[in-house]
């Protein structure tokens, strides 16, 4: 096992260098001059200059990548220009708002997109097959910010059952003491149930959001593997063998169907990590995507880095973490490396 | 990689399917795709927007009621009424001219970044599952390198750096797509490598690349052309994305997005028709192409559906 | 596994609660939670700080409101009645700040410091502090380093602590700005003994411990700080330098989108919101329910400049074209939505203040006649740029702007730059055409014309506008303002008015409004020069 991991981790590492180099080589080109930008409106060539110099800016280019490589070994990211703190504190203090997000809007989908998919397999080719397929499509056909921004007009000011779009807490409330970093988690943890609710309201439209742009995925995913299940020779036997259809379905269909769908819940997800960087910014969630965003914009290369890296070690992870609970839940898979 | 992690597993029936489909002739698969249009409401529903996109991107510049570019001040804000369909913008320029105006450039957005990456990907992964080798282990590893970047903010960056022109919108959208084509092409490819007509075709003394054009590429072109339907309506949001970020193309020129993204700005205050119409109208054209791609792979892989 | 499926069990009804939940009703206040709501004020803006210490390296703007806040100066402005009746700095009297007195002689400016002034960690504020903090300003280079020198504050020398409660400053030559320069956000008062501690070799003025940190005696201190996302700030209760402040808590919540922040402010959650869009802020001011204030910005504009130093734009037939063909009165409707003050078609001369109109109007035929005198008949072709930044202003104005200069021949494209990239570009000084605002916190004409038209060529003068007799006009305006000769200053000031309206290598669209939406409970907000806000005099309730 460990050394099936260890194999697995040595093929991810050709990409992660790909992506330090990509990424390194990118951010150079990107337009704008961080040096005159810091510089402030006033500055003058040579406090231009200054500037350039004491971001180490004016080096070689290959110098600049050596320097950030080494830094990188020893697990320093550098330091963000826009918030003047280091990129590594940065993301893991906005790691878990943006994890947590996504996890509960993955969740939400799962519990509407799975049985739309059965659904769907189960009455194939019926009105409700066509029926969740527009629904689920139509979800993923929404560019996610607009879909935001209606969820926060429509709940939040028209009606007002929604808290403020103000991220992961009410103002006035302090968040709970800092275990997982999953406010809705710590919170329980703490048993302050009052902290729970406003966490859970705050996340309940960002998390609806992302889920209705994740549900076509799994919705498809459910019902292409129900459907080649649904044919196979055993629930021809388990059918022939007078077992009750709802029996067949639930108890011998879902359970072997679910494999390619947790396959495709590891790709869901990291695409999300990666996608959400648009719904951060409409509910002002401080995580991860808005950090690469706003920096991205501001020419400020050591946050863009430092996000690219860790959504690439996270993906290396995840689908890692996929393949091996697979090997556990359908041992005639072995994994290679 | 493990032997799960493809993307979409593929069956092996495909490889006697297409066969067969080539066999049977042109008028058998037109027989075949009415069969599956009225068979399937949902997509030929898609089909008919379609063909209303397409016409309204060929012929709906010479159609619209007004300049879309055209300012009027005067008439700013308006709500949707018998004179401005959609109603009027900031700047009281008509929204149902920019919309339909507009369909044009998103079209020529997603079907060119398709097209680049089809060719792009697609020959690199025909390439990688003919050959395979190093051929393979190259466009393998450029695709798991562009699959480990999240990929919205890669084509941020890839349209930042390179600047924010129709261009640089179209090759950001094919790069991040790569992997897509690239796996596809590769898995189909490396299956029909030993197939019998092929074994055949080499025989016969045709060369490598006659080969790959001539026998290996018609046969992936039915899955490919799903594959193209789904992505198209995912380079429209992407470019709609970009929008949101400033990243979006040049002011005035119209574009779904642009105009969704600006229009947002106008929601809380009341003005609603400036989001919602270039808004629904880009849900219609995505929806349509992801309900297009299903219904394609019904068309091409019938076996798949039961 | 087992544990495994409890956490399943347990993230089931996490969600089953999510789903049920998910129109929970808005939170509702306890009593002690309504109490403090009561003493804080909720303030939310699109964007943050990035360096609390206005010293700092490329510190913004939201930045300038922490410093001024936290920490105090040696003087400050008192407040007249402003345009609409709104608080305005006023310009010429100044009242004492961290010093109690101020003694200005022929050639220095005495300030005795005020007793009992206590930074926040309790030691007393002394000369020696004054005096390290303002040869700070002086040497760390930069923003800090060149506002001081607009005031001809240029040398360590010139800070001389007399004793332990007296410092002197001395002039280097006669300015009118130097006095009004030690009262900018800039020459804040640190408490040198705290930043020496956390200074170091590399980083001798410890600005690396001051960009996170408050080393101030201000009315505020800062009590949590979450880059991009909030800054929480905490009266402090031992201030000396003015009347206690009546907030006790401000929390300055980041909120990207303009519309959320508009919804905020309308449903009553947020108390104080700026940089809403015009349309915003002139509906929101027609509805009645909050009360906004606008104020023009002092010395400031927004304007379309022209690179002088290439065709077509060196020539001045086709700069004044340019000028005619601007649909000043559109962009002052359909833009700024009344929100600005017009700068264009000025029947009389100008008056020797700015900003002023000049006297260019929309008039296509002439500008179509100068277009063809200037030898571009049939027009040409150039690139109109501007700061994706600010684009809910600056697009919409480009878009007529364009359209506007079709009608005239010149055709353009828009060139949209990224923030970062703005200042890159404007440095270059080789953008054709473009739109921008610049303001000055000394308001002041020759103080405007020095840095935006004078030879010296500064980074402000944007157009690389080059005209001896210009020079000749601004020097002669400084030092006649320097000598108090009144009649020699109002002719300089409108012989360069008078120039640069002909030369045009400028056209002055609008002066900006600073636009202020608040709660009607809130009251107490002032306009600043900086025009950020000053939370030492919000009241609530």
């Amino acid at each position: 096992m460990l050394r099936t991991i260890g194999k697995r981790i040595a093929t991810a590492i050709p990409s992660l260098i790909g992506v330090i180099v990509v990424t390194f080589l990118l951010t150079r080109v990107l337009p704008g001059d961080t040096a005159s930008f810091f510089a402030g409106p006033a500055a003058t060539p040579q406090a231009i200059e200054e500037v350039r110099k004491q971001l180490g800016l004016d080096r070689s280019q290959p110098e600049q990548f050596v320097s950030y490589v080494s830094h990188l070994v020893r697990g320093d990211l550098g330091t963000s220009l826009t918030t003047g703190r280091p990129v590594v504190t940065e993301l893991a203090t906005r790691l878990p708002a943006s994890a947590e997000l996504t996890l509960l809007g993955l969740f939400i989908a799962l519990l509407i997109a799975v049985p739309l998919g059965i659904i769907a397999a189960v009455r194939q080719g019926s009105w409700i097959d066509h029926l969740c397929r527009i629904v689920a499509t139509a979800g993923v056909s929404l560019p996610v910010f607009f879909t935001g921004l209606v969820f926060v007009y429509v709940f939040y000011f028209i009606l007002g059952i929604s808290p403020a779009p103000l991220g992961r807490l009410d103002v006035f409330a302090s968040p709970p003491p800092d275990i997982t970093g999953f406010y809705l988690i710590d919170a329980l943890i703490a048993r302050d149930f009052e902290t729970f609710r406003a966490a859970l309201a705050q996340i309940t439209l960002p998390a609806v959001t992302l889920a209705v742009f994740s549900l076509a995925p799994i919705a498809r995913i459910t019902r292409a593997s129900m459907l080649a299940v649904l044919s196979s020779e055993f629930i021809r036997t388990a059918r022939a063998s007078g077992l009750k259809p709802s029996t067949v379905v639930m108890t011998y269909a879902f359970r072997n169907a679910m494999l390619p769908v947790i396959t495709t819940l590891g790709m869901v997800f990291s695409f999300l990590l990666g996608a959400n960087v648009l719904v951060e910014k409409v509910f002002a969630w401080p995580g991860i995507g808005s950090y690469a965003v706003e920096a991205l914009i501001a020419s400020d290369f050591a946050p863009v880095q430092g996000f690219v890296l860790t959504m690439a070690v996270l993906y290396v992870l995840i689908n890692l973490g996929i393949d091996l609970l697979y090997g556990i839940i359908d041992p005639r898979v072995k994994v290679e490396a | 990689m493990t032997t799960l992690s493809q993307p979409e597993p593929v069956s092996p029936s495909v490889t006697t399917l297409t066969k067969a489909v080539s066999a049977r002739g042109i008028g058998a698969q037109l027989r075949h795709i009415r069969y599956v249009l009225a068979d399937n409401p949902v997509t030929a529903g898609s089909f008919i927007l379609f063909v209303i996109f397409l016409l309204a991107a060929l012929i709906g510049p010479s159609l619209v009621p007004y300049d879309p570019l055209a300012s009027n001040t005067a008439s700013a804000l308006r709500p949707p009424s018998a004179q401005h369909w959609f109603g009027t913008d900031q700047l009281g320029r008509d929204i149902f001219s920019r919309v339909v105006v507009a369909t044009r450039l998103d079209m020529i957005i997603a079907i060119a970044s398709v097209l680049l990456v089809f060719v792009l990907g697609g020959l690199a992964g025909i390439a990688a599952g003919f050959y395979g080798g190093w051929t393979d282990r190259i466009v393998g590893r450029i695709s798991d390198t562009i699959m480990a970047f999240p990929l919205f903010v890669l084509a941020m960056g890839i349209v930042a750096a390179l600047g924010n022109t129709v261009t640089n919108i179209v090759i950001a959208t094919a790069i991040i797509n790569f992997p897509l084509y690239a796996r596809l092409a590769r898995s189909e490819a490396n299956i029909r490598r030993e197939a019998g007509y092929v074994h055949a075709a080499r025989l016969s003394g045709n060369s490598d690349p006659r080969i790959l054009f001539r026998f290996i590429l018609p046969n992936i072109m039915p899955l490919m052309m799903v594959q193209i339907s789904l992505t198209m309506g995912y380079a429209i949001l992407n470019a709609a994305g970009l929008s949101f970020i400033g990243l979006g193309v040049r002011p005035p020129t119209p574009e779904w997005g642009i105009m969704v993204a600006e229009g947002a700005a106008f929601i809380v205050s009341g003005e609603w028709w400036i989001a919602f119409f270039p808004g629904v109208t880009l849900m219609l054209a995505v929806f349509c192409f992801n309900l297009l791609g299903d219904g394609l792979r019904d068309i091409v892989d019938p076996l798949r559906r039961t | 596994m087992a544990r495994h499926l409890d956490r399943r069990g347990f993230l089931k009804s996490t969600a089953a609660t999510a789903l049920a939940t998910g129109v929970a009703a808005p939170a509702v206040w306890s009593p002690a939670k309504a109490q403090s709501r009561q003493e804080t004020l909720l303030v939310v803006s699109e964007s943050g700080p990035n360096n609390i210490d206005i010293h700092g390296v490329g510190t913004n703007v939201p930045g300038y409101e922490v410093s001024w806040n936290c920490y105090d100066r040696l003087i400050s402005h008192e407040m007249k009645s402003g345009p609409g009746g709104v608080p305005y700095y006023d310009r010429d009297k100044f009242k004492p700040e961290l010093a109690d007195d101020m003694n200005i002689g022929d050639m220095s400016v005495t300030f005795r410091l005020r007793k009992g002034a206590k930074f926040h960690d309790g030691t007393p504020v002394t000369a020696k502090d004054v005096k390290w903090s303002l040869d700070r300003a002086v040497t760390v280079g930069g923003f800090p380093t060149f506002q001081m020198k607009a005031g001809s504050l240029e040398k360590p020398e010139q800070f001389v602590v007399v004793d332990d409660n007296t410092v002197r400053v001395d002039f280097l030559r006669k300015d009118k700005l130097t006095v009004p320069d030690l009262a900018v956000i800039v020459p804040a008062i640190y408490n040198s003994e705290l930043v020496k501690k956390n200074a170091t070799p590399d980083d001798p003025w410890g600005l690396n411990y001051t960009k996170q940190n408050i080393a101030g005696s201000g009315a505020y201190k800062v009590s949590r700080w979450t880059p991009g996302t909030e800054v929480v700030l905490d009266r402090n209760d031992d201030w000396a330098s003015g009347p206690l402040p009546k907030i006790k808590r401000v929390i300055w919540r980041m909120v990207p989108s303009a519309g959320n922040r508009r919804a905020l402010l309308e449903r009553g959650d947020a108390d104080v919101s700026y940089e809403l869009p015009n349309k915003d802020f002139a509906e929101l001011k027609d509805s009645g329910k909050l009360s906004v204030v606008s104020t023009p910005f002092s010395n400031g504009c927004q304007y379309l400049g022209m690179n002088v130093t290439k065709p077509p734009f060196d020539n001045l037939k086709v700069r004044q074209a340019v000028a005619y063909a601007i649909p000043y009165q559109k962009i002052m409707d359909a833009v700024l939505y009344g929100l600005g003050t017009p700068l264009f078609g000025a029947t009389t001369p100008p008056p020797a203040a700015w900003p002023v109109a000049h006297s260019y109007n929309l008039d296509l035929a002439k500008a179509r006649q100068l277009m063809s005198e200037a030898g571009y008949p049939s027009g040409f072709e150039t690139t109109l740029s501007f700061d994706l930044g600010f684009a809910v202003v600056n697009e919409p104005l480009c878009v007529l702007i364009q359209e506007s200069l079709a009608q005239i021949g010149i055709k353009t494209i828009i060139n949209k730059v990224t923030g970062a990239n703005w200042r890159t570009e404007l440095n270059k000084k080789v953008m054709p055409l473009y739109t921008n605002v610049f303001s000055g916190w000394l308001d002041y004409p020759e103080y405007f014309f020095f840095w935006c038209y004078h030879g010296s060529n500064s980074v402000f003068n944007t157009m690389s506008y080059q005209s001896p007799q210009m020079d000749a006009l601004i020097d002669g305006a400084r030092t006649a303002a320097a000598n108090g000769d009144t009649a020699a200053y109002e002719k300089d000031v409108k012989g360069f008015l008078d120039l640069a309206f002909t030369d045009i290598p400028r056209i002055p669209l609008f002066q900006p409004y600073s636009n202020v939406a608040m709660q009607k409970n809130i009251s107490g907000y002032q306009y600043w020069f900086h025009r950020r806000l000053d939370y030492r005099t919000f009241v609530k309730g």
